[in-house]
């Protein structure tokens, strides 16, 4: 049970003279279970990538098979896909458009063909899974708040009980507060379900944080793929490409220059204060 | 998925004919569409044939952008063909059952289709070669003079030219949305007439919200700089006639003479 990418290939506006490659060469192994970032530059190609999970996008050569079929086989079926492998776009509450948002959610398992029963009790579920109080179902879906707006549109994926859910930059234009509440809640939905969740984002602190492997996109190629600790090792690099590591690197980086024997590859506040505390001999 | 439909699309390049002036490439596609009418024979067709041809060599466009205009009018070319091929009164060449082709009719629906796809091809040189944005200042301009029947012309232009510039934002929009949905499961395809039609709602209901949405936001951003209209206001880079410009005149001017005579002539 997995995703993989074999000598994927995206050519937008192909045989024009605006074409663009947006992923060259792509190969990946996605097992179930994984908690992934897919992190990268503006225009990198990582939503390329990610639409093309669920089929969405047909690469313009190579294949994409989940759990060993090929998906762009003529007798696949991709809206059965779509169900297995939920996809929440940047930005998900430009889609919202029902008149409360209890029936907004359950439009996802509707389009499965489940029954009403199963399709409310799903919605159900997945507006708690988000954390949303009861008093807003049957609120208009454009009367909540920006990060409640959110909330309401990736339960609406999340209650086709997606086996890998992919979030293209969930955060986006959220408060500090509303972006860790919204990552809490991923993460623990990850923790209670076991689900794949592959987390697209630019920032570095959101992504070292949660995941158990980063996927780092340049210019439409996989540049590192890997333990966070091993990547972010590769801070130079990143800087060379518009990115950069968690801030805490850099600190442990100047530390460890300075002469203080710490391991300098923590990547959350938690392992730096572990780290500086062992060093200074107060365990 | 959207993303082929070429309608006013800009194809940026550097020519000859990309530096004209708008109002020149305006009043010579006038012109020319002008001319189409005025000729009525096969050197008339002729000429602006080579006119037209020179043109898009002139462009630096390649010809199959030209010719993907086309497409949209294919629907009422096959018509038009199929109407002046088959009712056209005169000298019946074939008949099958009671419908006759006379050569009268191949004549006129043969010359109807060079007609209607020069038109075409003749407007979207313009498109291809003139931002959306110098067009619309190239009207302001030509329109000036009716002003004086209290036409509001700069508004015009302005709405025209954010119109044109929300074209290829709401088509992105609409793009983005169906995927998402189509995520969620929506099917846009199958099914008949009104199932169809339902399954728009899911689409065009946050369509139209963002729709809004952007137009209150750039509302805002003009008050914000203080936009209030026509009254007064200069512009940074003034449309001026160059010596280019000038010669273009000459040459359409010679052009448009050329089929006169044609007309009167042959």
């Amino acid at each position: 049970m997995s995703i993989i990418l074999d000598h994927v290939n995206y050519v937008y506006e192909g045989d024009t003279a605006l074409a663009v490659h947006a992923l060259k060469d792509v190969n990946l192994v996605i097992p179930d279970g994984q908690f992934i970032g897919l992190i990268g530059h503006t225009g990198s190609g990582k939503s390329t990538l990610v639409q093309h999970l669920n089929g969405l996008l047909k690469p313009t050569e190579g294949s994409i098979y989940y759990n060993g079929e090929d998906i762009h086989a003529a007798d696949y079926d991709k809206k059965k896909l779509r169900s297995r492998v939920g996809l929440v776009f940047q930005y998900p509450e430009h889609q919202l458009f029902e008149i409360d948002v209890f029936s907004d959610v359950c439009f996802g398992p509707k389009n499965l063909g489940l029954s009403k029963k199963e399709t409310e009790l799903r919605a159900y579920a997945a507006l708690k899974q988000v954390g949303l109080e009861d008093e807003y179902f049957y609120q208009s879906p454009f009367d909540l708040s920006g990060g409640q707006k959110r909330r309401v549109a990736i339960a609406g994926v999340l209650a086709m009980k997606p086996d890998v859910l992919i979030l293209d930059e969930p955060t986006a234009g959220l408060d500090p507060r509303g972006r860790d509440e919204i990552l809490d809640q991923i993460a623990r939905l990850k923790e209670e379900t076991g689900i794949t969740v592959i987390l697209v984002s630019h920032s570095m602190e959101d992504v070292a944080k949660y995941v158990e492997r980063i996927i780092v996109m340049n210019r439409g190629s996989v540049m590192y793929d890997g333990a966070p600790k091993e990547v972010f090792a590769h801070y130079r690099e990143l800087e060379a490409v518009g990115l950069a590591a968690p801030q805490v690197t850099y600190l442990m980086q100047a530390l460890r220059a300075g002469g203080m024997p710490v391991a300098a590859d923590a990547t959350t506040i938690g392992e730096a204060k572990e780290e500086i505390l062992k060093a200074l001999g107060k365990e | 998925m959207l993303r082929d439909i070429t309608l006013g699309q800009y194809y940026q390049t550097d020519s000859v004919i990309h530096k004209l002036d708008p109002r020149v490439k305006l009043v010579a596609t006038i012109c020319f569409i002008v001319s189409l009418f005025v000729v009525k024979n096969w050197v008339g067709y002729a000429v602006a044939a080579v006119f037209l041809a020179v043109m898009i060599r002139l462009s630096n466009v390649p010809f199959k952008y030209m010719v993907k205009g086309m497409k949209a009018i294919v629907f009422i070319l096959l018509i038009t063909v199929v109407f002046n091929l088959f009712l056209t009164p005169g000298e019946t060449l074939v008949s099958v059952w009671k419908l006759r082709i006379t050569k009268e009719g191949l004549q006129l629906a043969v010359m109807m289709a060079v007609r209607l796809s020069f038109l075409i091809v003749g407007s979207s040189v313009m498109t291809l070669t003139t931002t959306p944005n110098s067009l619309t200042d190239g009207m302001e301009k030509l329109m000036r003079p009716l002003r004086i029947f209290k036409v509001p012309v700069h508004e015009v232009a302005m709405m025209m030219s954010i119109a044109l510039r929300f074209i290829p934002i709401l088509l992105e929009e609409t793009d983005k949305i169906m995927k998402a949905q189509i995520a969620r499961g929506a099917d846009f395809e199958s099914g008949n007439l009104i199932r169809k039609a339902k399954a728009m709602v899911p689409l065009l209901v946050p369509l139209f919200i963002s729709a809004f949405r952007r137009a209150n936001d750039l509302a805002m951003a003009m008050e914000a700089r203080c936009y209030r209209g026509g009254e007064h206001r200069t512009k940074m880079k003034p449309l001026r006639y160059a010596a280019r410009d000038r010669i273009a005149y000459g040459v359409l001017a010679a052009y448009f003479a050329l089929c006169i005579v044609i007309r009167t002539c042959l």
